[in-house]
C-alpha cells in the first residue's frame, strides 16, 4: 500500500530537550524523513574560558539536569589528568556510587516516564487524583532509592555539591551507607518486577547495523575513563577521542554530528552492552537473556532492554561498593596543586560516552574547553534510521498515526538529552 | 469531594522550558513520599519532557529557562497572555543563570568558535522579568523542591509567599556546619538568601550565591573581607557573577 504523509513532528514530547521529526511521504516514497535538533545553544566552551579550575564542575554540571554528575565527573577527571592529580580510591569509589546513582535515576526516568507510556498506550505516567497506578508506585519507588544515593554521596539529586577536584569532600557516615545497602538490596524485588513489566510489552523489530562506540571494559564493565572501543573495530586512548567522535556541522541542526568508520554510530547502554556484555554481573545477564537481548544487537528500540540490565547491572555494583566502603573507608580528598597543560576525561554518562577537555594557564584559568556530549554522537545515527523505519512500515501499510508514534519512539529510544546535546 | 463546604480547586498548570538545562523541572518529578499527591493537587495541562498531552488552557504557567531567541520571547509573551500566575522556576528564568555568563563575551566570535560558518540564533541572554511581568519567581539552581510546594500552595490559596531575609549563613550556624569561609573558601553565604538549608556548605562546598541575594546585602564589605583573606578580585567577581543573581560591583 502506497501513503501519502507529509508531517512535522514539532517539540517532540516526553524527551529532554526540543527536537523535531519532518516526514515527508508520497505514494509510498520518502521525500523527506528528518530528525531536526532546535535547541537553543548556550555556548558552554566559550563561558568556561577563563574560569577558574575551581568552577568547571560546577559551571558544566548545568550543561543537563539529568546527567549533572556525569558532567561533573567528566570536568574533574579532565582538570585532574591536566594537573597530574591522582584521586584517592575511597574517593574514586564514592563517585562511582554518585555516577550509579546518576544511571539508576536517569534511566528510570526514561523507561517508565518518557518510553513508557508508549506501550501502556498513555499520554504520560502521572498519576490520577486519588489512584496511583501500580505502575507509578513502582517508578516513585525506584526512583526514590537512585535520587537518595545522588544526596547522600554527591549531596543533592541535580547538579552536585561534594564532588570536588581532587576526589570528593564529604564521606557519609557507616549508618547512612548500611540503611542505603538495605534499600538497594530491597530495590532489587521492584527491578524483577520491571522486568516482568518490560518483558510483556512489543518492542518493535526493526533492525539497521550500524557501529557501536563505547568505553572499553578492562577488569569490570566500563564507567570512568579508559580505552575508547568501537564494534568495527577502531580503539583510542583516551586523550585521542577527536578520532573517535570526528565532529562535523550540518546546515539547519543546532546540534553538530559524528561519524566514525560509517556515516554514523550509536553510543549509551545498548553500545555499552554490545561491546562490554562479557564484563555484566550473572544476573544482569540474567536479565539481558529474560529480555531478549542478545548480543550483538542492531535494533535500536532494544536500548530500552539494555538501560534495564544496566539497572541490575549497577544496583549490584552499587552493593558491592558499599561494602567496600563500609570495610575499608580512606582519604577522600588529594591535593590539587594547578599548572599548565591539558587534560581529557571520558566517562559513560547514562545517554553513552562524554568528553570533557580542557587545557590550562598555570595558574588553574581555562584557556580553552571542548564537551561531545553523547546525544550529539547519536544525532546522525537517530537521522539515519529515520528513512529505513519508514520505509518498511509505510511498505507493510501501518496508518499515519502508527507511522508517526513509531518514529516517536524510534528518536525517544534514543534516550535523546538535546539540551546536552547543544550545550 | 468538597473540604469545609468548598469545592477545593485544581488548578491548570502548564510548564515550559526555555533556555536551561531542565533540571528545575525535573526536580517537579522528585520527592518519592507525596510524589502522587503532588501531580494530582494540580490538572497538568501541559509538560512536554514527561508527557505528550497538550492543552491550551491553564492558570499558572511555570516556565524555566533565560530567553536567549526571538521564538522565545514570542512564545514568553503569549504565555504571559494566556496564564493567570506566571512563575519564573529557577535561577535563569530569575536571573538569566548560567546561561548569562556568555554575555560577557563578543557574540560574533562566539558563535564562529563553536559553529564555525554555521552561525545560530543567539540573543543575549535576558531573564523573564526582562521581558514581562512575572508574578511569582522562584529562584535555585536547581529549585528546591518543598519550596516549590510551598510556593504552589500559597498560589492556589491565593497567599502572597515570603523568603527568609535572612542569609545562607544562619542556617549554617544552625546546623552547627562547619564554616567554608572559616576554611579559607570563598563562600557567598553572607550575601545570598537563605532557605536552601545551606546544601553546599552542608556537602562541603562554599555557597555560590544561586538563589540571589538576602535582604540588605552588603557587597562592599563581603569584597573588602574576601580582599582581606587573600582572594583576588578576579575570584570574588567570577564567583559573583555567576548565577546572574547579584551584583557584581568593580
Ligand atoms: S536554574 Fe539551574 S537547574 Fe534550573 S534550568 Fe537553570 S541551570 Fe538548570
Ligand atoms: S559556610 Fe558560608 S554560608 Fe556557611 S556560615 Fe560560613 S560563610 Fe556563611
Ligand atoms: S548554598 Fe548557596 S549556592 Fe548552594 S543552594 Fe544554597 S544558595 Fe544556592
Amino acid at each position: 500500500m502506497k501513503i501519502n504523509l507529509s508531517r512535522e513532528l514539532p517539540h517532540l514530547a516526553r524527551i529532554e530537550g526540543h527536537g523535531n521529526i519532518h516526514l515527508t511521504v508520497t505514494q509510498g516514497e520518502i521525500l523527506e524523513a528528518r530528525w531536526e535538533v532546535v535547541e537553543s545553544p548556550r555556548f558552554f566552551e566559550v563561558m568556561l574560558k577563563g574560569k577558574h579550575y575551581s568552577s568547571a564542575g560546577i559551571l558544566t554540571a548545568r550543561i543537563c539536569g539529568i546527567c549533572s554528575i556525569g558532567h561533573c565527573l567528566a570536568s574533574l577527571r579532565a582538570t585532574e589528568q591536566a594537573f597530574g592529580v591522582t584521586i584517592p580510591e575511597t574517593a574514586r569509589s564514592l563517585r562511582l556510587l554518585a555516577k550509579h546513582g546518576e544511571t539508576l535515576q536517569s534511566h528510570w526516568l526514561h523507561l517508565f516516564f518518557l518510553a513508557g507510556p508508549d506501550f501502556l498506550d498513555l499520554p504520560n505516567l502521572f498519576p490520577l487524583p486519588g489512584s496511583p497506578s501500580e505502575i507509578f508506585q513502582l517508578a516513585r519507588r525506584l526512583r526514590g532509592v537512585a535520587n537518595r544515593i545522588c544526596d547522600l554521596i554527591a549531596g543533592r539529586t541535580t547538579h552536585p555539591v561534594s564532588l570536588q577536584p581532587g576526589g570528593v569532600a564529604v564521606m557519609p557516615s557507616r549508618e547512612k551507607l548500611m540503611t542505603l545497602r538495605e534499600e538497594l538490596h530491597r530495590s532489587l524485588e521492584d527491578i524483577r518486577l520491571t522486568v516482568d513489566l518490560f518483558g510483556s510489552f512489543e518492542i518493535p523489530d526493526f533492525v539497521r547495523e550500524t557501529e557501536f562506540v563505547s568505553l572499553k571494559g578492562v577488569s569490570g564493565y566500563p564507567w570512568i575513563g579508559g580505552r575508547l572501543l568501537s564494534s568495527d573495530g577502531v580503539e583510542e586512548a583516551e586523550n585521542d577521542y577527536r578520532r573517535m567522535t570526528n565532529e562535523y556541522v550540518l546546515p539547519g541542526n543546532s546540534s553538530k554530528m559524528c561519524r566514525l568508520s560509517r556515516p554514523s554510530f550509536a553510543v549509551g547502554a545498548l553500545a555499552r552492552f554490545n561491546n562490554n556484555f562479557r564484563m555484566l554481573h550473572p544476573e544482569a545477564l540474567l536479565a539481558a537473556d529474560r529480555l531478549g537481548l542478545v548480543p550483538i544487537c542492531h535494533n535500536p528500540f532494544m536500548n530500552n532492554i539494555a538501560q534495564i540490565v544496566e539497572c541490575v547491572q549497577v544496583t549490584h555494583e552499587a552493593i558491592r561498593i558499599v561494602d567496600d566502603l563500609t570495610s575499608h573507608p580512606g582519604d577522600i580528598m588529594a591535593i590539587v596543586t594547578p599548572r599548565s597543560g591539558e587534560g581529557v576525561g571520558a566517562i559513560e554518562a547514562p545517554r553513552g560516552t562524554l568528553y570533557h577537555r580542557y587545557e590550562y594557564d598555570e595558574k588553574g584559568y581555562i584557556l580553552r574547553a571542548d564537551c561531545v556530549i553523547p546525544t550529539t554522537q547519536n544525532n546522525a545515527n537517530i537521522h539515519l534510521d529515520l528513512a529505513p523505519l519508514v520505509r518498511r512500515y509505510a511498505v507493510e501499510g501501518m496508518t499515519d498515526r502508527r507511522l508517526e508514534l513509531l518514529c516517536s519512539m524510534l528518536v525517544r529510544a534514543y534516550d535523546p538529552c538535546l539540551s546536552c546535546s547543544v550545550h | 469531594m468538597n473540604y469545609l463546604g468548598i469545592k477545593p480547586v485544581r488548578p491548570r498548570v502548564a510548564i515550559f522550558g526555555f533556555t536551561g538545562c531542565e533540571g528545575c523541572q525535573l526536580q517537579l518529578a522528585n520527592g518519592e513520599e507525596d510524589l502522587a499527591e503532588f501531580l494530582s493537587a494540580m490538572r497538568i495541562a501541559r509538560f512536554r519532557e514527561l508527557s505528550s498531552a497538550d492543552e491550551e488552557a491553564y492558570d499558572i504557567a511555570l516556565v524555566e529557562g533565560a530567553v536567549t531567541r526571538g521564538d522565545e520571547e514570542e512564545r514568553l509573551l503569549e504565555i504571559r497572555d494566556r496564564a493567570r500566575v506566571l512563575v519564573a522556576l529557577g535561577s535563569c528564568a530569575c536571573y538569566g543563570g548560567v546561561p548569562r555568563l556568555k554575555n560577557c563575551f563578543d557574540p560574533v566570535e562566539m558563535n564562529h568558535e563553536v559553529y564555525g560558518c554555521h552561525p545560530r540564533e543567539s540573543l543575549p541572554t535576558r531573564s523573564l522579568r526582562e521581558i514581562v511581568t512575572v508574578d511569582q519567581e522562584i529562584p535555585g539552581c536547581p529549585v528546591a523542591k518543598v519550596e516549590v510546594e510551598r510556593i504552589i500552595q500559597h498560589l492556589i490559596w491565593g497567599l502572597p509567599y515570603r523568603f527568609p531575609a535572612y542569609p545562607v549563613c544562619l542556617e549554617c550556624k544552625q546546623r552547627y556546619i562547619l564554616c567554608r569561609f572559616e576554611q579559607g573558601e570563598l563562600c557567598l553565604g553572607p550575601l545570598t538568601r537563605g532557605g536552601c538549608l545551606a546544601t553546599c556548605p552542608r556537602g562541603g562546598l562554599g555557597c555560590w550565591g544561586c538563589r540571589g541575594p538576602a535582604a540588605e546585602p552588603n557587597y562592599g564589605e563581603f569584597i573588602a573581607i574576601a580582599r582581606q583573606r587573600g582572594f583576588t578580585l578576579r575570584e570574588i567577581k567570577e564567583r559573583l557573577s555567576f548565577f546572574g543573581g547579584l551584583e557584581v560591583t568593580p
